[in-house]
């Protein structure tokens, strides 16, 4: 109790010191410091690049006052005499929740998901809080500020961590000494976001990062709205985000990917974000430089992996082994590239590995002055506060360091941390060093003593001939005390040293053995140890840069293939037009186009590739996939048409080469089934190693996902809240969006004022013939049903996909004019595929309904081409219609048959070369060929695999040696893919 | 249209040989003349005459070479152009114990609890399965009903796919026991980290197997079912299936079966390439794991799953195929095409048959009845109009167990049929 009372006495004490004048002051007489501080002859970095080599800087009231070689120093100053040491301005770490407590996690627990949100007065979306304020959270916590204070922080700029807009931040000065009257600089530095809903709310919307996008855009456009006084209700959050409209925008992306996603979101609406980067962003640095933004960089860069067990390292994939070497690399291309970043000490364990890791980046070969610029100037500048900090210049905070040289080398010392004007002692600047190596006698018994490690917590080693010595060291204030064991060791006696360090490496003062003889003491270093320097050597050497790949993983290509003008000779050729099979055929592709198709071609600069024996086809072409994609469904609402996979394509999807393995080229990739109205589709060519928004068809159809069934009213998993729970409903969901949709388009077209909705806008698109359902479907109730609601609508389903039960409707199916793409044989897994034949592709032909095989399936889609040859067995299709199946049809459900889907002269070089008849069991693709660039050839593929393996063995030398210099390791996970189906769900987000 | 009608009609036609289903005993012999057969232990006779009677190979000749006088009493089927191979056969498959999976109710492949020796899959196979009959067309004729779980998960026996009930179906009655070889890593949250508990998990089993070992010896008095069902697995008479992809999980269960002298099967399988030495050292078989599977790695070679079978076969070991994941029962009708993959990647077309034919029977221990065209061995066989392992010429005209005509209707021809002739009207 008495404890407690007095460390409040203290504080208030504190306080009341430095309260500011109109404060009033019952413990004495109002006192001021007018006092100047002068710190001279020190190497003063004003900035970066703006260095004084022996200059003295003046200080005054926490500001500083002058800098310079020749400054007069005013009489009533403290002078302090830095002898030499440098002078750099304090860091600012920029992205950090410093004194913000964390929000707690809501228990949640309920048995179905929470659709509606926890609050009134506020925007729908529980996630999206913008008017929260850290400083109103804001408690100044001096333990963590001292630890930033000992890295060379003087400067924090901190924000509530949670949720999807996250309100505003505040600049703090890292000042234990005063009170936060001095420490706030500012207390609205910025509003923050991500694509990361709270921890405080289990309102399941949105579930993907697609719908944290589709969020984020709405939520613009509403702000907007209420800006203009166009909603009569009372929203506190819009309210907030447009008064933060002018704040500095944060983004916490966190990877290269989320990046992209992010500027993509910000673009649309004039914003530009300032990014938190994942560290990964050399992978496509092309990409990260144009989107303009400037970049907060954490450095948890990973360890070295613990590879000593093979059979835990077989599982260890070459992309996280390369992170390792890379990312080190990541400050240093960014420089390169004139990306404009930041550093902070977001995401590592403590603010001590700042140095660390800096050193390492360093050692990639960047240059100091922008690691320095990346912790001073340029989060000043992001910041808006040049003027006040960041630098050394006149008028700026007095927040400086003190150290012994050049503050990115191992050895330097940081010695002090000034703040404001207000120092922190790091290590004492009188310290003496007594880092070397001593050798002396006592009692006729030679000893050597090696003396290393920090400045003021040195370690010893102690031998005498070849037997090493316990030894114990401690140094304060010029005082040592060394004990260590005498040579019989097993007497466990002591032999005790206590010396004075009168200069540094020299210690005199007096022995004392076990027997208490007492002998004096002297001895000097014979010479200073520098550890550093010994492995430097094969330091560098193991800072040479792993080649980056597209994508950069296993199988990714160092160069990216070229378009080529190539000439097929004397192939079958499946054309899938009127001509059939052409038997001993030519085919010329040249600017990524068909350009001939006949006997005996010829052409002067074709690569000729002799296919005689092979089959040459148009690429495959999936309807259903879920690959390539880092979401799949946002299940968040019953109908999620505002969100589209188009911005969350994952071209780093090793199953993007598989499915080229196999073939094929373009593929739909479709939101899932988790609600009747899905989100929109992206048809992308498979063009491996391109970035994801060069996948996407440049005239691009558009196209939305339905679904039907027991995925939508959630019949297989715990969930009871969400309209609807039965077909019936579903039929009602349609025609209640639809009316609102075709309202809205009316008003939209009458020229009236209208709030732009996404989600309608594109149901209007439907409405208006733009844009094309396809359609999860199973049984032949809910297909009717949906044919029935768009006639009354005015259009046309234009696919029904999966439709199992299409061959009980083939005929309604035929007169609606929808296409059915289908699976080949799966069944029974679930009870609406009950009545699922692998016959249902046949019967729907045979009625005259255009009809896919699909595959909804990573791995299915690996072999469409014998999907496609089951039709041959059920139901006797021919070779010709089945191989259509998987090439001409989806593309006509596509609508991109313009393009692709058969060989014709003036249609894209989308082709594969066959081993044998591709429809055959025995067939193996060779060659898969996108706009004349082949991203699949079997022969580079084994040469490939080898190089794989032997990359990853030498990685793991690299590691293994990483791990017997003493340097720190982490054990092997590996990261799955989960493979993705109708039913996914994210689970990041 | 008219080429649909016949096409229909014509496979009509062919049912109607089968009276009924399941098929009546054989009472007629007949001989199967002029096709290929494809015998499945590697050989192959372009033009052969097949006889069988009551249901076994009286006779299986190369008609090239020998002249059979067939008596005017054998019904003859003349399969000329055509092929003839013996049932296919599924191991580790859950055939018949779980209809729909997404409807609980009509799941019954796993227990809880991880002994489970004593679990018997037999008494829950249903013969009646829509999934199972939808093998026959296919080819698939005979299968390991295997019971899932966590540790040892039970006891499998072999069926055949055409009969009224359980004990009609039984080929062999509890043939094996199965055991899951406890993992290296575990899979948490989408990443995957090393199982620290495997070592202890690998001594439960030994220890398990210890107590099994010491109960049998003694008298007996209170009666242990799990320790009883280990029996004959302890003896070495009964096979005790592991399931097991690790590479190193592979050679510590290799290592526990050399200590107790078991008789082990290997399932799965995914890195036993890599340990292939040891494998055809201890003569220890492989039923592999479906060759339709994405590699597991990123780093992984695309066609890895493709050429396992190649690289087990080509060192000398037995191997079979199987079918077991998702979708495991109703794409267990692919078991054919899986082999024919394996052609695609290395092996000839008279190897990758014997994956799913001799093999599978040799592991099952039905060799001496099933798994190959020899005179002596049970008819269980089926006639396709082409090759068999290639999905576009997989024509069943007839199918045979223990010579037996079978049905080749299902459900879904049915459905097929009666919707065709709809939408024609």
């Amino acid at each position: 109790m008495t404890k407690k009372y007095l460390l409040f006495i203290t504080m208030l004490w504190a306080f009341v010191i430095n309260a500011q004048d109109y404060f009033p002051k019952n413990d004495g007489v109002h006192t001021k410091n007018t006092n100047y501080t002068a710190l001279t002859n020190a190497k003063i970095y004003v900035t970066p690049t703006q260095v004084i080599k022996n200059g003295t800087l003046l200080i005054k009231d926490g500001k500083i006052v002058n800098s310079g070689s020749s400054v007069s120093i005013p009489k009533n100053a403290i002078v302090i005499d830095l002898n030499g040491k440098s002078i750099y301005p304090s860091f600012i770490d920029i992205y950090s929740d410093f004194g913000v407590e964390k929000p707690t996690r809501t228990s949640g627990g309920s048995r179905s998901a929470q659709y509606n949100p926890s609050r009134t007065g506020y925007y729908w979306n529980d996630h999206v809080m913008p008017e929260n304020d850290a400083i109103a959270k804001f408690k100044y916590d001096e333990k963590s500020a001292t630890d930033l204070l000992k890295a060379g922080f003087g400067v924090v700029n901190t924000h509530i961590q949670d949720g999807i807009v996250r309100g505003t931040g505040a600049l703090i000065a890292l000042n234990n000494k005063n009170g936060n009257e001095h420490r706030i600089i500012d207390e609205t530095s910025g509003q923050y976001l991500s694509f990361r809903k709270s921890v405080t709310s289990s309102q399941y919307y949105p579930g993907s990062i697609m719908g944290s996008m589709a969020l984020l855009r709405q939520l613009y456009i509403d702000a907007d709205w209420y800006a203009q006084g166009n909603i009569s209700t009372k929203d506190l959050s819009l309210e907030a985000l447009n008064k933060n409209k002018t704040l500095i925008q944060f983004f916490e992306a966190g990877s290269r990917a989320n990046i992209m996603r992010a500027d993509k979101v910000g673009d649309a609406y004039g914003i530009q974000y300032v990014m938190l980067g994942g560290g990964d962003e050399y992978e496509r640095i092309a990409d990260i430089k144009a989107t303009n933004a400037t970049i907060i960089l954490p450095l948890d860069f990973p360890d070295a992996y613990d590879v000593e067990d093979p059979f835990a390292t077989a599982s260890l994939s070459l992309q996280d082994m390369r992170a390792w070497n890379q990312k080190p690399h990541n400050p240093k291309i960014l420089a390169e590239n004139g990306v404009t970043f930041a550093f902070t000490t977001h995401k590592l364990k403590s603010a001590k590995e700042l140095k660390a890791n800096i050193l390492k980046a360093i050692g990639t070969g960047l240059s100091k002055e922008k690691a320095l610029e990346a912790l001073t100037t340029i989060p000043a500048k992001i910041l808006n506060k040049e003027a006040v900090i960041g630098s050394l210049k006149n008028g700026s905070l007095a927040n400086f360091l003190i150290t012994s040289g050049d503050i990115f080398d191992k050895k330097t010392t940081l010695y002090e941390n000034w703040v404001q004007g207000e120092k922190t002692v790091i290590e004492d600047l009188s310290t003496k060093d007594i880092t070397g190596d001593y050798t002396f006698t006592i009692d006729n018994q030679p000893y050597e003593m090696s003396i290393s490690g920090e400045l003021s917590k040195p370690k010893t080693e102690i031998k005498s001939g070849d037997k090493t010595l316990g030894s114990k060291i401690s140094y304060k204030d010029d005082w040592v005390n060394i004990s260590f064991t005498t040579i019989d060791t097993t007497k466990q006696e002591f032999i005790r040293i206590v010396a004075k360090v009168d200069a540094e490496n020299t210690l005199s003062g007096k022995s004392i053995l076990p027997n208490g003889t007492e002998t004096p003491f002297s001895v000097k270093a014979t010479k200073a140890v520098d550890k550093a320097d010994k492995h430097k050597d094969d330091k560098e050497k193991s800072n040479t840069l792993f080649a980056v790949s597209y994508p950069n993983k296993a199988f990714g290509f160092n160069e990216l293939p070229e378009t080529e003008t190539l000439l097929f000779k004397n192939a079958t050729v499946w054309t899938g037009e009127a001509d059939g099979i052409l038997q001993n055929t030519d085919v010329l592709i040249k600017d990524g186009k068909i350009v001939k198709i006949g006997k005996d071609l010829s052409s002067g600069r074709a690569k000729v590739i002799d296919a005689t024996g092979k089959h040459l086809t148009a690429g495959i072409i999936d309807e259903h996939s879920h690959i390539a994609t880092a979401s799949v469904n946002e299940g968040g609402q019953n109908s999620s048409a505002e969100v589209s996979i188009e911005d969350v394509i994952d071209e780093t999807d090793t199953n993007i080469y598989r499915n080229l393995a196999g073939g094929v080229t373009s593929i739909q990739v479709l939101h899932g089934s988790a609600n009747p109205i899905g989100g929109r589709s992206a048809i992308i060519k498979l063009k491996w190693g391109e970035s994801a928004s060069n996948l996407v068809y440049n005239d691009t159809p558009k196209f939305i996902k339905f679904a039907l069934g027991e995925n939508v009213k959630q019949s297989n998993w715990s969930s009871y809240s969400r309209f609807p729970q039965s077909r019936m409903g579903v039929e009602q969901l349609y025609i209640d969006y639809f009316t609102r949709a075709k309202a809205y388009d009316a008003l939209k077209k009458s020229g009236k004022p209208y709030k732009k909705d996404i989600e309608l806008e594109v149901l209007a698109e439907i409405l208006n013939k733009e844009r094309f359902i396809s359609c999860h479907s199973y049984v032949q109730s809910e297909i009717n049903m949906l044919m029935k609601v768009a006639e009354k609508f005015n259009f046309n389903i234009n696919t029904f996909t999966h439709i199992l039960e299409g061959y009980k409707v083939a005929d309604k199916m035929k007169e609606h004019g929808v296409g059915g793409s289908t699976f080949s044989d799966w069944w029974a897994y679930k009870y609406e595929v009950n009545d699922a034949i692998p016959y249902n592709a046949s019967i729907m032909h045979n009625a005259g309904v255009t009809v896919a095989i699909n595959s909804d399936d990573a791995e299915m889609s690996r072999h469409l081409n014998q999907e496609a040859a089951k039709t041959i067995k059920y139901g006797g299709v021919s070779e010709e219609e089945a191989w259509k199946f998987v090439t001409l049809n989806p593309a006509k459900l596509l609508h991109i048959d313009h393009r692709v889907g058969s060989i014709k002269v003036g249609k894209d070089a989308d082709v594969v070369l066959w081993s044998q008849n591709p429809l055959s069991i025995y067939a193996k693709a060779e060659k898969t060929i996108i706009e004349g660039k082949t991203y699949f050839d079997l022969e580079r593929d084994k040469t490939m695999q080898a190089e794989v393996l032997a990359e990853k063995s030498k990685l793991t030398n690299m590691m293994l040696k990483a791990k017997n210099k003493g340097l720190k390791t982490q054990p092997i996970k590996k990261k799955t893919k989960e493979l993705l189906h109708c039913d996914s769900m994210d689970t990041e987000i | 249209m008219k080429k649909l009608t016949t096409y229909i009609l014509s496979l009509c036609a062919i049912a109607a040989f089968a009276q009924q289903t399941p098929a009546p005993k054989q009472t007629q012999d007949i001989a199967i003349t002029g096709a290929t057969a494809h015998i499945g232990n590697g050989k192959t006779i372009a033009n052969s005459t097949i006889i069988f009677s009551d249901g076994k190979i009286t006779n299986i000749v190369d008609a090239n070479e020998v002249k059979l006088n067939i008596a005017s009493n054998v019904k003859i089927i003349n399969a000329t152009g055509k092929h003839v191979y013996p049932g296919f056969i599924v191991p580790n498959s859950t055939l018949g114990l779980v209809e729909i999976d997404a409807v609980r109710a009509s799941d019954d492949d796993a227990e809880i609890g991880d002994w489970n020796a004593n679990i018997r899959s037999l008494i829950a196979y249903n013969a009646e399965s829509k999934v199972v009959e939808s093998m026959r067309p296919n080819g698939v004729l005979l299968g390991q009903i295997t019971p899932r779980g966590a540790r040892l998960t039970g006891t499998s026996s072999v069926v055949q796919f055409d009969a009224w009930n359980w004990e009609d179906a039984a080929v062999k009655v509890d043939d094996a026991v199965h055991l899951n070889w406890p993992r290296n890593f575990r899979r948490r949250w989408g990443s995957v980290s090393v199982n620290k508990e495997y070592a202890e998990q690998v001594q439960e089993i030994r220890a398990y197997f210890n107590n099994a070992k010491a109960y049998l010896q003694g008298s007996k008095s209170t009666v242990n079912l799990p320790y009883d069902a280990l029996s004959d697995v302890l003896d070495g008479s009964k096979k005790l299936f592991i399931h097991v992809d690790e590479e190193k999980g592979i050679i510590d269960a290799v290592n526990f079966v050399k200590e107790n002298n078991l008789n082990m099967v290997v399932v799965g399988g995914a890195e036993a390439y890599k340990t292939n030495e040891l494998l055809k050292e201890n003569n220890i078989p492989v039923v592999l794991m479906r060759a339709h599977s994405l590699p597991s790695l990123d780093d992984n070679d695309y066609d890895l799953p493709y050429k396992m079978a190649k690289l087990l076969t080509d060192v000398g070991i037995t191997v079979a195929l199987e079918a077991s994941g998702d979708m495991e029962r109703m794409s267990s009708r692919n078991l054919p095409f899986y082999a024919g993959t394996t052609v695609a990647h290395g092996l000839t077309k008279a190897q990758a048959l014997q994956l799913i034919t001799l093999n599978a029977a040799k592991i099952l221990g039905i060799d001496a009845n099933y798994g190959s065209l020899e005179k002596g061995k049970s008819a269980t066989l089926f006639i396709s109009e082409g090759d068999a392992l290639d999905m576009k010429t997989n024509v069943l005209t007839h199918a045979f167990i223990d010579g037996r005509d079978l049905s080749l209707e299902t459900h879904q021809t049915k459905l097929w049929k009666r919707y065709s002739k709809k939408l024609e009207n």
